[in-house]
This record gives C-alpha cells, structure tokens and sequence, in this order.
C-alpha cells in the first residue's frame, strides 16, 4: 500500500458505511418536516422502540428476519401515523413553539413508557455476523449489510417521490402550501402519507442498527441529536443537503475515531456543525432566495 | 354555468367583497375589471374554493360549491390560474403538469392532455425537463396556464395573467386565450389591463371596492365614462 495508509482507507470505508446509516435516518425526519412544517423531536424515539420491536420478534419469538424486518417497519410506520393523527394534527394551526413541546413530550412519555415495560438493561440480538477481511482491512458485515439496505430504502424512497401522483405532490406540497388545493390534492391525507412514511424510515433505521447496537430505552438519545444536527447542517426539509451533510458528518466522526478517541469524533463532528452555522447557516446546499 | 348571488367574503375583519352577484354562461368569456384592490383576486379564491365566503351563494352548473370540500371543487372543473402564477418552482414545468392532472378522474387521459398542452405551448415541450422557477415569466405563465388545462375544466379562472409581462408577450397570451376559448373552455378573466380585456372578452364587469358597480358588454364599457372612472379610481 505504501503511500496509502490501509487503515486511513478502512477508516474511510467505515465513514462512508456510517454516512448511508445516518442519511437514511435523517431522511425520515427531513421528509416530515418538509412536508408538514413540524419536527418530530421524537423520531429517535421512535427507533428505540422499532428497535425492542426488533427485539422481540427476532430473539424472544424466534420470528425469521424477513418476516420481522417488514413488520418492524410496518409497525413504526403505523407509530408514526397514529403521532400524527393524535399529536400533531389538532395542533397544525397552533404556534410551532407548541407543535415543538408537544412532540417532546412525547419523547420523554416514549422514554418512560419504555422504561417501565422493558427495563433499562441493554438487549441485543445476539446475532454474530463475520467480519470480511479484504486487502488487509476489517470491515463487519452488519455494517456493509446496513449500507445496503439504507441505500435500497433511500432509492425506493426517491422512485417513490419521483414516480408516483402521491410523490410529486409530497414534493410540491413543501413549496407551496397553498396550491395543493387547486390541484385536487388533500393536503390532509398527504400528511398522514408522509408521516407513515416517515415513521417507515425510522423502522427501516431501527432494523439496521439493532445489528450494531445494544437497545435500551434511552439508545434514541444517541442518534436523535446527530440526525437532527445532520437536518438542520443540511438544510432543514432539504433532502440533497441532508444526504451530503449525513456523509459529511459521518467521516468526521470516523476520521476522529481514527486519530484520536471514537468520542473526540463526536467532538470535531459537533465543533464542525457550530462553526458552519455561523458560517452557512441555512444549511450546506442552501438555496439562495 | 357559474353563478354568485350576494356573496360576501374577507380576511379577518377586513371585508373584501360585499355581496357580490355575477354569472358566467357556458361558452362565454366574462371579464371582471377594476382597480387594484378591488377585491379581484378574491372574488377568483372564493370561486375556486381559496377563501370560504362569509355569506351569499355560489353554484357551479347547479351545484353548491360551499357544500363541496375545496380541494373536490376542481373535479366540477373549475381551474384557476392563480396571481404570480404560483408555480412550483424546483419541480420541472412536466411535474408541474402532472399536479395540475392530480384528480383521479385526469389521470388516465395524462398523455392526451399534455399533448393538447404542448400543442398549444410548444414552448413547453422543449422545456419539460427545466426546473419550472428557471424560466421567463411569459413561459412561466404559460406553463401555469397549462397546468390549469391539464384537469381538462370547463371553466378556466385566470387571475391577472397579463402583469409582470413585456407588452410583445402580453399580445402573444391574448392571442392564444382566444384559441383556448376556441376549444371549447369558459373563460372567467380579472385584469387590470382594461383595454387588452375588453377585446377577448363578451361581457365583463366592474368591481371597485368589493363592489360590482357596472356590468355590461365589452363594446358597451369600452365606450363607457363609468368605467374610465372606476379604472382611474378618481
């Protein structure tokens, strides 16, 4: 390899592995709040308990994994369906400082609920995947495999947004409110679409990183913050800027990780995003207006 | 076709239509004219289901446009072509198109609409691909219009279209408002570009200050003193 260090190159590898990971988590929450102008401040939440759902059927009930995979997402995107109906939409016409405590209420009434039902001891799997050596590098399998399945999620979701009535207006919706209705488009429904959407996504992220992570009732605080700093880097409801921004990210945290300690990645990351709000604040591929 | 009886409408406390009757026969070209803030463009967001009126009537072929859910109210086909265009700007003029065929009943006839549309624009057609907030703001306008179409509606609502516009493609819209008529569509116009108006329209009324205060045909308020007055808003 000579000039070329191996592990700078794994450690690039893994960057790229854990930016798929990240983008597809932020695009759930960008979807939603493109769309329906609200964030969900508890979408991690929303993972932890995809997560256990995982849990359950996979290593409680011995349920086979591709019939898990589909109800795990099919169950979170019904959670976010119904934190749609329940939460958010008596409160569309109120202030957003209140859509805002509302739905962090519902994190901490998820963090809680979670608390009493599972317990706080970290669960897992149990599922040991092999480690792929190629070329003097260590990359895991479950990390490879949940790249994969990110970039098949995010393409299915891009087909969708781009190919199908329902899509189109899910993205002319985020640009003007107004017209939908002289479209013949219920604004109503495409809200509950996109949340159910978005809840899907945030099922499909709870699949894959229930093969790295251990779930405990408060594992959404890991991802929450970072996948709404990667949003708002990129630009709040800009899905280009949040993919770009979720690669961005994650190499900082890799190559931090890989120089210093795995938490100073999290550090340069975050330093990162305060410096680059003052400097771009409405986000990386901002639109000028 | 289109009927108003004494309707009333505003925004909060501020009244901007008082009980205003109109209505537009199939086949005809009406034009409502009159100074800015006459309450115009209102009067064309209570029709097309914008602006919910606080009082009066309104039926479209006999049917009571309040008891209809706004967004339905396209399916009686009604389109309305809204001031400034309102364009979704980064989708491509194709994608615009296609909300404006959003209703279920326009989906399967979405190619034989875009070609009538494209027919009518070619200009259009060479840009399908381009982000529609890309382009001038004649080919936007034909590109709104266009969008209206594509829901095949008997009426057409247009709201200004003229303005912003270079005097050369004013000329060029006028032009082809009077093709779209001769295809069959109903045309309900508010301009502000009185002479150009009087000329495409049959009938046309005057609306100042939420008010209908003439009405007549297009030679008969061309030669009028009442309009000239309400225009210049003296």
């Amino acid at each position: 390899m000579g000039v070329f260090d191996i592990y700078l190159l794994e450690t690039l590898i893994n960057g790229v592995l854990l930016g798929g990971v990240l983008a597809l988590l932020s695009l759930g929450l960008n979807l939603v709040f493109g769309v329906i102008d609200v964030v969900w401040i508890c979408y991690a939440e929303l993972i932890m308990l995809g997560m256990y759902a995982m849990y359950f059927l996979a290593s409680v009930y011995r349920v086979p994994l591709p019939v898990a995979v589909p109800a795990c997402i099919a169950a979170v995107a019904v959670l976010g369906l119904l934190l749609h109906v329940v939460v958010i939409a008596p409160l569309l016409g109120a202030a957003p400082i209140n859509q805002l405590l509302a739905t962090g209420g519902v994190l901490f009434f998820l963090q809680s609920a979670a608390t009493i039902m599972f317990g706080i001891e970290f669960k897992n799997l149990g599922l040991r995947l092999p480690v792929l050596k190629a070329a003097g590098m260590f990359i895991s399998y479950s990390r490879l495999l949940a790249f994969a399945a990110a970039l098949v999620g995010m393409i299915a979701v891009y087909l969708f947004l781009n190919r199908t009535y329902t899509g189109t207006a899910i993205r002319a919706i985020a640009q003007d409110r107004q017209m939908m209705t002289l479209m013949g488009v219920d604004s109503r429904r495409i809200y509950v679409i996109t949340s159910a959407l978005g809840g899907g996504l945030a099922g499909l992220a709870s699949c894959l990183l229930v093969l790295q992570y251990d779930v405990h009732p408060f594992v959404g605080l890991s991802f929450g913050p970072i996948t709404f700093l990667i949003c708002v880097l990129g630009g709040l409801g800009n899905f280009g800027g949040g993919f770009v921004a979720a690669f961005v990210f994650a190499e900082i945290i890799s190559l931090g990780g890989l120089y210093l300690d795995l938490e100073w990645g999290y550090v340069f990351a975050f330093a990162f995003f305060i410096a680059m709000m003052f400097v771009r604040p409405q986000g990386l591929l901002a639109r000028r207006s | 076709m289109l009927e108003l009886t004494a309707v009333r409408a505003g925004y909060g406390t501020f009244q901007a239509l008082f009980d205003v009757s109109l209505d537009v026969r199939a086949g005809e070209a009406v034009g409502v004219i009159g100074p800015n803030g006459a309450g115009k463009t209102t009067l064309m967001r209570v029709i097309s289901g914008l602006i919910r009126p606080t009082a009066g009537a309104l039926t479209m072929e006999g049917v009571d446009l309040l008891a209809t859910p706004p967004h339905r109210i396209v399916e009686l086909g009604i389109a309305h072509v809204p001031e400034s265009r309102r364009l979704f700007p980064r989708m491509t003029v194709e994608d615009n198109l296609r909300m404006g065929g959003f209703m279920l009943a326009a989906r399967p006839k979405f190619r034989q609409r875009l070609d009538v549309v494209y027919e009518l624009f070619p200009r259009l057609r060479e840009r399908r691909r381009q982000l529609a907030g890309s382009m001038s703001g004649g080919e936007q306008q034909m590109c709104a219009i266009g969008r209206a179409l594509m829901s095949e509606p008997k009426l057409l609502l247009l709201d200004e279209p003229s303005a912003g516009l270079a005097p050369i493609v004013v000329d060029q819209l006028f032009e082809l408002l009077r093709r779209i008529r001769a295809g069959g569509v109903t045309v309900l116009i508010v301009e502000q570009n009185v002479q150009q108006v009087l000329r495409v329209v049959e009938r046309a009324y005057v609306l100042k200050a939420g008010s209908i205060r003439a009405a007549g045909s297009a030679a008969e308020l061309s030669d009028s003193a009442t309009i000239r007055e309400a225009y210049l808003g003296v």
